[in-house]
């Protein structure tokens, strides 16, 4: 089977006047079609840099230094600007973390999804407008939105309109950054559920968030995050049954329960400075494991049980 | 909509207040001044009983008070009076004469201070952190910090002395008026198809308008620069990208957005741009409304200064509500 997205040995580096903080560290990650992968990490950990690289929309003083990323046969860091920009909304649709700040508080709702539409394919007015009414019915809203401006409506209607502008041109990968963090529980069911149902209609699906349990439940695999690095990665049952890596055994722990009458464990001290990672594994400060090994050189990279881990307990 | 027009209704009616503390501010502080017209047009050396017969036949006996009075009820009722000195011609009509001549170099100094400051602003914007930003950013404080008759001398000295190209003074070379329809020489022989005096009057705009709007433009081109760069940074654009609309079309949205603030430094320049305007006339000779109320200053012609106080701050009233409307019209979150 043919991986629809495939990245290696992919880095994004960000220049500060400090040094050069390593935000993705030769990261490799595979997804396959109609898969709805889960990344999870703390704040700062890479996954949105990830995700804004897979699109290209790094901004100075960010820049992606190495790597491949091949989208459907072709490397999008060799493609030209206008070959990208035609990737990106086409292909590859992105829904952002804040919607109350992700539309053009200028333009009415109706306007920003055909502009879109108008952007990738010669269509007229008045049929993309037709095409936006449909787009926001198959996201739960009217179609009468269409003449809506964004002050108008709420957080979650907006996240719907920010779905339906990500889908407008059906691309077969749905990149969505935090999608529901700004967003109440009840609302972040709806939206979750809306892009769940994208797998099934073909589109394959990658998840950030901070919020292992909502990755755990909708994702089909997961991959765990960590200073820039991926450190596990595998099918999310396993993942949170079974969990390899100390670093996900830790943010399990540090998941409330309702039902077990299990206290929380907190994971002590805090994710790294990346400027100035500390020498072996980026982990090794926090690790309850760490071994000598641990401190002096970078941990391997193994399979075990069909699972990626990124640690010396399994190592050679 | 029906709020918009309650709101330009509310608008319009605060006029009236301000207009009527901003003339009893004006009318006392010009009597507060040592000197009256009459000594000032006859001079000292008159007899006493002559100033005194002067004096009464003007109303300028009469109690303060009642002199105030009736000027607020002249005015309310449109009467602007007539001018105290020589002709005592009717005051409106005498604004009148003078006004569009002050539009027209108001008009062109705010056109050309609006697109530099746009067109420096964005440069220095899109290059942030290049040594153009550094000297757009230079260019802005200077222009803000200039002072207009010093740099309007310069400029007369470098196109009008050392090149010779350009005339120093006046509206238009003598002789050579269009027709008059709405008295803004551009407009007139534009429409009576005058290039002559088109032209003889585009040379004569052209140091005094420019003075202005580069004095002008300072303001904008930070304004801008800032805008812009908080507008470039926010997720819609990012958005806009993620989505692969074109740069073009990227810029345009973000210009839209970033001008909203523009519209309201617009609205308040303009009475800058009309006190600026008093300092360009009085430096490039031009026959306005700033030569005008600064020969009637001089001369203590409490009804001609009244007036023209008066009928700037109705000017400026208007203005800020038209540049309200455009800014309801513009940014849909406004709803009054």
């Amino acid at each position: 089977m043919m991986s629809l997205l495939e990245i290696r040995n992919l880095s994004t580096y960000y220049h500060s006047r400090r040094g050069v903080l390593r935000a993705v560290d030769m990261v490799s990650l595979s997804l396959d079609e109609r898969e709805f992968v889960g990344i999870v990490g703390e704040s700062g950990c890479g996954k949105s840099t990830l995700a804004f690289s897979i699109m290209r929309l790094i901004q100075p003083p960010g820049e992606i230094v190495e790597g491949e990323i091949i989208f459907s046969g072709k490397n999008l860091l060799e493609l030209n600007d206008e070959e990208m920009r035609r990737v990106r909304g086409k292909e590859i649709g992105m829904v952002f973390q804040d919607p109350m700040t992700s539309l053009d508080p200028l333009e009415k709702i109706g306007d920003q999804i055909v502009e879109t539409i108008q952007m990738h394919e010669d269509i007229g007015k008045k049929e993309a407008l037709e095409k936006a009414r449909e787009l926001l019915e198959s996201v739960g809203l009217p179609g009468n939105r269409v003449n809506y401006y964004p002050h108008q409506l709420s957080g979650g209607q907006r996240q719907r309109v920010m779905i339906a502008l990500a889908i407008a041109l059906n691309p077969t990968l749905l990149i969505a950054d935090e999608p529901t963090t700004a967003l109440d529980v009840i609302v972040q069911e709806k939206i979750m559920n809306i892009l769940k149902k994208m797998t099934s209609e073909g589109r394959s699906i990658i998840l950030i968030t901070h919020d292992f349990s909502l990755a755990a439940e909708k994702s089909d695999r997961i991959v765990i995050m960590y200073a820039g690095w991926i450190v596990e990665m595998g099918d999310s049952k396993k993942l949170v049954n079974d969990p390899l890596h100390p670093y996900t055994k830790g943010l399990l722990e540090s998941v409330p329960d309702l039902w077990l009458e299990r206290r929380i464990k907190t994971m002590p001290g805090l994710p790294p400075d990346l400027v100035n990672p500390p020498p072996g594994c980026k982990f090794h400060p926090r690790c309850p494991k760490a071994m000598d090994v641990c401190r002096k050189e970078e941990p391997p990279e193994v399979q075990v049980n069909g699972r990626f881990v990124k640690c010396w307990l399994y190592g050679v | 909509m029906a709020s918009l027009k309650a709101y330009i209704a509310t608008r319009a009616l605060l006029v009236i207040p301000t207009v009527i503390i901003l003339l009893t501010l004006v009318f006392f502080i010009l009597r507060i001044l040592p000197g009256d017209p009459i000594a000032s047009m006859v001079g000292q050396k008159v007899p006493p009983e002559v100033l005194e017969k002067l004096r009464e036949e003007a109303g300028l006996n009469k109690p303060l008070i009642v002199q105030y009075v009736d000027y607020i009820f002249n005015i309310i009722h449109g009467d602007f009076g007539r001018s105290m000195i020589w002709g005592k011609r009717p005051v409106l009509s005498e604004i009148m004469d003078r006004f569009p001549a002050t539009l027209e170099l108001t008009i062109f100094g705010f056109i050309i201070s609006v697109i530099l400051g746009v067109i420096t602003g964005s440069v220095a914007a899109f290059r942030r952190g290049s040594k153009l930003d550094a000297s757009m950013r230079v260019y802005s404080i200077l222009a803000y910090s200039l002072f207009i008759p010093w740099f309007g001398m310069v400029l007369q000295m470098i196109f009008g002395v050392y090149f010779d190209i350009l005339p120093i003074g006046g509206r238009i070379s003598p002789g050579m008026e269009p027709e008059r329809i709405t008295s803004l020489y551009v407009l007139d022989s534009i429409i009576t198809l005058n290039f002559k005096a088109l032209s003889a009057s585009l040379i004569h705009l052209f140091l005094p308008s420019l003075t202005l709007g580069i004095v002008l433009s300072g303001a904008y081109t930070r304004l801008v620069r800032n805008n812009l760069i908080d507008v470039l940074s926010q997720d819609y654009i990012t958005a806009y990208r993620s989505r692969g609309v074109k740069n073009m079309k990227i810029v345009r949205h973000a210009m839209k957005n970033a001008f909203i603030p523009v519209i309201t430094l617009m609205g308040l320049q303009f009475a800058i741009l009309l006190a600026g305007a008093v300092l360009t006339e009085t430096t490039f000779s031009w026959p306005g409304m700033g030569t005008f109320l600064l020969e009637r200053i001089q001369y203590r012609d409490y009804n001609s200064v009244q007036g023209a106080i008066v009928f700037y701050a109705l000017f400026v009233a208007l203005i800020s509500l038209v540049v309200d409307v455009i800014y309801a019209l513009i940014d849909p979150r406004i709803r009054y």
